[in-house]
């Protein structure tokens, strides 16, 4: 007999699915006029969503201890739903464009497939549902990339993340198989409390953490992100920079913190030389790219080396400042890709030259581009600034400051090509084909003044902070 | 009866082969075989496991039947998105997408 007060518990998914099933029952039966609406009550659900999720206080255990909800989950969800939703707000006008215009829903229903399973992933208490969450974000996400496909790059972008991510789900399940074959479980709880160190639980553990570096790009394994990140529309890489990477970090934190908190003397090395090599390899390449998108694909690798420090301390104050950090990445790389959207939208152009001289033509977007790279790079005003104070702190407070070290070193490495964007905008002449003045739509301009008051206001509203640690202390004692 | 050894040898030989071929293989539709047999591979395991080790509960084999139905999803996707290179340049070798990196 099933307890149907389990459904309780998926509160936030319930509310997803059923956005998700009236945009695809609009999109359907949708006549060619009343779709000039789609966009605004696609939007319009999924902020009702979004703003409800905050009010959303499910916790407990689903299903046999399938699915776990908490305080911290919830508040990682509406993390994800608020970039999901300046996403949406800035793939618009991309949407709008006359080749694509026919297909304008499916945008939005993919993208809300992919979100329900990052949910899941998030969510998950059994390694099985933590593999299908992860499948169901990643899957359409291929599509996603591959959106506009009559033209080339897309088409490319698509089939190299399809291939890599399906490797990389063998690889995890590899992994797992030997986990299941040691432990003969796959709940979370059961793990986290008789997973022993021997030869076989650390052969599944590493390859399980292989796969999952896939995901988020960690050095090693991030080959494939350069050509997907390129070669997939703009917004898609927005999504896939901030949202996919953010969800899989989420997970990162839980499983390694819950299921093989016991092995820390195995994974914490790992972290160690990883976080190392992936800060580092990120900056060198990002210094020499010429394109906007490329660039952001290696500075997005180096922030990934910057969680991956936070994640590392295993202590409840690591969480915190690995949670508050992916909030203010979310705010600042959304507004950075904001800008390259709307410009593209206007000369298809990507690379840096065609931001010489922005400031001139466009003193806005020079300004909004500018607090958003400086707050990527760290610089004290900003929110950023403060995100990479708390993980350095965290760090720090384990004892660990040669690594403190080098990542203040990779810092000063990363302002300098994240200057010369901001030369090319201050300082270099237009050229001719530039010079007039641009604007965008007006969902992309809320969502550029949502990310830039994000920026300039998160890093001096310390409750934010404090709300962050009293949830992650709640799943430390 | 066979010995759960025997089992899990052609498993792994089947993962490396498979990592193997992703590696080395120039066309795209090989590449993908490849992929199944990791998925294989890994299916293997869990139904071995199961059976050998912890008979008395079917988490093992329900994974597998899961991971069944996933990578039937996956190669649905990679086929669907491998036709359309194919339309779009009349060749799905892999040394042929290379168009980006400037």
């Amino acid at each position: 007999m099933i307890d149907y007060s389990n459904f309780m518990i998926l509160q936030q998914e319930a509310g997803l699915m059923l956005v998700f099933l009236i945009l695809l029952v609009y999109d359907i039966f949708g006549t060619e006029a009343s779709m000039r609406w789609f966009r605004l009550i696609a939007c319009g659900l999924f902020g009702i969503h979004t703003i409800g999720g905050f009010f959303s206080g499910a916790a407990g255990v689903a299903f046999g201890g399938m699915f776990i909800s908490s305080t911290m989950t919830v508040f990682m969800k509406n993390l994800l739903n608020v970039a999901t939703l300046l996403v949406l707000m800035q793939a618009g006008e991309w949407l709008r464009t006359p080749k694509l215009r026919i297909r304008e829903g499916e945008f939005y229903i993919i993208t809300l497939a992919t979100l329900l399973g990052m949910y899941l992933m998030i969510s998950a208490g059994n390694f099985m549902l933590l593999y299908i969450g992860i499948e169901i974000a990643s899957l359409p996400v291929a599509f996603l990339a591959a959106y506009n496909k009559y033209e080339e790059h897309p088409a490319e972008a698509g089939a190299k993340y399809i291939l890599m991510t399906a490797l990389s789900s063998g690889i995890m399940m590899f992994g797992l198989s030997y986990l299941y074959g040691a432990m003969g479980t796959m709940y979370f709880d059961d793990l986290g409390q008789q997973l022993m160190i021997d030869p076989m639980t650390i052969l599944g553990f590493v390859f399980f953490f292989a796969g999952l570096a896939f995901k988020i790009s960690i050095v090693p394994f991030h080959l494939w992100t350069a050509d997907v990140y390129e070669g997939a529309p703009t917004p898609v890489t927005a999504y896939l920079s901030v949202v996919s990477k953010g969800a899989a970090c989420f997970v990162l934190l839980f499983t390694l913190y819950h299921v093989f908190g016991a092995m820390e003397q195995v994974w914490y090395p790992m972290l160690w030389g990883l976080s190392v090599i992936t800060i580092m390899i990120g900056n060198l390449f990002a210094l020499r790219q010429k394109d906007m998108k490329r660039f952001f694909t290696f500075s997005s690798i180096s922030q990934a080396g910057y969680i991956l420090l936070g994640v590392m301390p295993g202590t409840a104050q690591g969480m915190t400042a690995t949670v508050y950090f992916i909030l203010i990445y979310l705010f600042s790389n959304l507004a950075v890709f904001g800008v390259i959207t709307a410009l593209e939208n206007r000369t298809q152009r990507t690379d840096i030259a065609a931001y010489n001289g922005l400031y001139k033509t466009n003193p806005v977007w020079a300004f909004v581009m500018m607090i958003a790279v400086f707050s990527l790079a760290g610089i004290p005003p900003f929110a950023g600034f403060f995100s990479k104070f708390f993980i350095f702190a965290s760090i720090a407070e384990r004892g660990e400051y040669l690594l403190v070290f080098i990542a203040l070193i990779n810092t000063v490495v990363s302002l300098y090509y994240y200057l010369l964007i901001i030369k090319a905008m201050f300082i270099r002449e237009p050229d001719e084909s530039l010079r007039e003045a641009w604007s965008t739509d007006q969902y992309n301009k809320t969502s550029l003044l949502i990310c830039g008051i994000g920026i300039l206001v998160i890093g001096f509203l310390s409750g934010i902070y404090e709300h962050i640690g009293s949830l992650s202390a709640g799943l430390f004692t | 009866m066979i010995p759960m050894e025997h089992y899990l040898i052609v498993s792994s030989v089947m993962f490396f082969v498979g990592i193997f071929g992703f590696i080395t293989r120039k066309n795209l539709l090989a590449v993908l075989i490849s992929i199944e047999l990791i998925l294989n591979s890994v299916e293997i395991n869990f139904s071995v496991f199961n059976r050998y080790l912890y008979p008395e509960h079917l988490e093992g084999m329900f994974f597998s039947l899961f991971g069944i139905a996933i990578s039937a999803a996956e190669t649905a996707v990679a086929i669907a998105i491998i036709i359309n290179i194919y339309r779009i340049r009349e060749n799905i070798d892999i040394r042929h997408i290379d168009k980006m990196k400037n």
